[in-house]
């Protein structure tokens, strides 16, 4: 178990100190930190600072000191979203601060995705994104994408209005087993029940998980109209998108 | 005739009216369509629409034209009509206005994001807004409500629009969130910052709308009460949506509701009504309750 001394970045300290209120998820953030390299450490504080430049800059440099790409993503990017991630879930950030990291997570994504998918290595998963049919709004939904993108996700986002077809299509053509679906309307929600439904009769819905949010959206509702997953904002949505893509790797070996 | 403004002023309470989507949907409106378009072909419907909240009681009745920037109207293919859509939109609530009520010009979110979290300038923003704001105009509003913001800046330069394009008096409106910390709007504004920030911005009335239960809404109204001495209007959806079987419905009754309305009035609102989920049978229930 690591101390908080043990993380040598002072501003990883710091936010440390500021942010993380309880104290295993702090222990769980120290282990974390500390065990990676200082110039991953000063990666991951870029993040949560919100400096594009200073991650396109920092992750050049690594990669150019032959730095794993792997690595650079994991204890650099990922870890500095892990913390920015706990500071929006607890109300001490809010999304232009988010979009800021989203920004600057994307900057050092644009030098390792190139390297990742050269070497054969698979994204941290596939996902299918798209507003349901008959509804035009796309905020919640963007913000959905740049932070799993942020995150090493593959994203084929199908854009507003999408038909039940139009997601199978994509399932079909991307070959993904993850469907995000989002909803600003009360009247367009039961087209995701509806699209769910069209994935049952296409004999698809053993194939995917789906995911769904969007501001009148509850958990309650998610469980109703037969998703897998509900998540609240952009920030839940990435881990639900992992833990999804964890039970279907277990399911389709 | 004295307008809104000046009765609230003197004391009076106001009452407002209910859901527009709601009611066209019951109406005809497809899920998902494109409610301003029914000020085109459906003109009966909107009119009579107002028509209602007006019988029902309510003194101001705001017009079909909450996704009526030149933004939402493109999505449906009428981005080239923003001032016919709009005009159209006042006419017909002004065409059923009894004399002593009153006729505001609802204007909601453009649904895209300013720099730099999204792609669009202020100045592309505000000349989007004061197209709108020219056409709810000059089809007569007595005033502009905008509401279900998000974004103060995206507000303040709604609210600049109103200023600039026309003399009229401007109700303003945020949705808030509650998170483990509190009320927050999505950009993180507090229900007291985003009433300093509201009055700031030049807005005549202040409040809150859309987003969380009546119970959360009294403690909102509390909050920007104690940070203006605006006038203060909210907008209560009724509940959070559930599904029953294949339908959607809103938890919370007209009398539950009306009831609850005492805790909004007596935490410093000064007109309310109802958003996503409310009727005119709503409205009919608060007048009841709060007027007579």
């Amino acid at each position: 178990m690591a101390e908080l001394g043990d993380v040598e970045n002072e501003f990883l300290c710091n936010e440390l100190e500021q942010y993380v209120e309880e104290e295993v998820e702090k222990q769980r953030m120290v282990d974390l930190y500390a065990a990676i390299s200082l110039s991953m450490q000063a990666i991951a504080a870029a993040i949560i600072d919100g400096r594009h430049h200073d991650v396109d800059r920092m992750t050049r440099e690594a990669l150019d000191k032959d730095v794993q790409a792997l690595e650079v993503m994991d204890d650099g990017l990922i870890a500095g979203m892990a913390l920015v991630g706990i500071k929006f879930r607890d109300n001490f950030i809010f999304v232009p601060e988010v979009l800021a990291c989203a920004r600057a997570m994307k900057a050092g994504m644009a030098h390792i995705e190139p390297i990742l998918s050269a070497s054969g290595i698979d994204p941290v998963g596939k996902v299918i994104m798209g507003t349901v049919k008959g509804d035009l709004h796309d905020i919640g939904k963007n913000l959905c994408i740049m932070m799993l993108r942020g995150s090493g996700f593959q994203v084929i986002d199908l854009g507003v209005d999408t038909s039940p077809d139009d997601f199978i299509g994509a399932v079909e053509e991307h070959g993904a087993n993850l469907v995000g679906m989002s909803a600003l309307l009360t009247t367009t929600m039961p087209n995701m029940g509806r699209t769910i439904e069209a994935f049952i009769d296409a004999d698809l819905r053993d194939d995917v998980k789906f995911m769904v949010g969007g501001a009148p959206v509850t958990e309650e509702f998610a469980e109703e109209l037969g998703a897998d997953a509900y998540g609240a904002d952009a920030v839940e949505c990435v881990e639900v998108a992992k833990r999804l893509t964890a039970e279907s790797a277990s399911v389709h070996p | 005739m004295r307008d809104f403004l000046d009765r609230v002023e003197a004391g009076e309470l106001l009452i407002s009216d209910g859901a527009t989507g709601t009611y066209l949907q019951e109406h005809g409106l497809e899920p998902g369509g494109c409610p301003e378009e029914f000020n085109l072909s459906r003109p009966d419907v909107v009119r009579q629409m107002a028509a209602d909240y007006f019988a029902a009681g309510a003194d101001l009745v705001l017009t079909n034209s909450f996704g009526g920037s030149g933004y939402r109207l493109k999505e449906y293919g009428f981005g080239d009509r923003v001032e016919e859509v709009n005009r159209l939109a006042a006419e017909h609530a002004r065409a059923v206005a009894p004399a002593d009520r009153f006729v505001l010009g609802s204007i909601g979110p453009a649904g895209v994001l300013l720099k730099p979290n999204g792609p669009v300038t202020r100045k592309e923003m505000f000349d989007a807004y004061c197209r709108q704001v020219r056409g709810l105009a000059d089809g007569g509003v007595d005033g502009f409500c905008i509401e279900t913001m998000f974004d103060l800046s995206e507000m303040a330069l709604a609210i600049r629009a109103v200023k600039e394009t026309t003399s009229l008096p401007v109700v303003a409106t945020m949705v808030f969130d509650k998170g483990p910390k509190g009320y927050f709007t999505m950009m993180g504004q507090r229900p007291a910052q985003v009433a300093e920030g509201l009055a700031r911005a030049g807005a005549d009335v202040i409040g809150s709308n859309c987003g969380l239960p009546i119970g959360h809404m009294v403690e909102i109204v509390a909050a920007m009460r104690s940070a203006s001495a605006l006038p203060i209007l909210t907008h209560v959806n009724a509940g959070m949506p559930k599904i029953e079987k294949t339908d959607i419905v809103y938890p919370d009754s007209p009398e539950f509701m009306a009831e609850e309305m005492d805790r909004v009035v007596g935490a410093g609102a000064n007109i309310v009504g109802g958003c996503c989920g409310t009727s005119p049978d709503y409205i009919r229930a608060f007048v009841r309750r709060l007027k007579d």
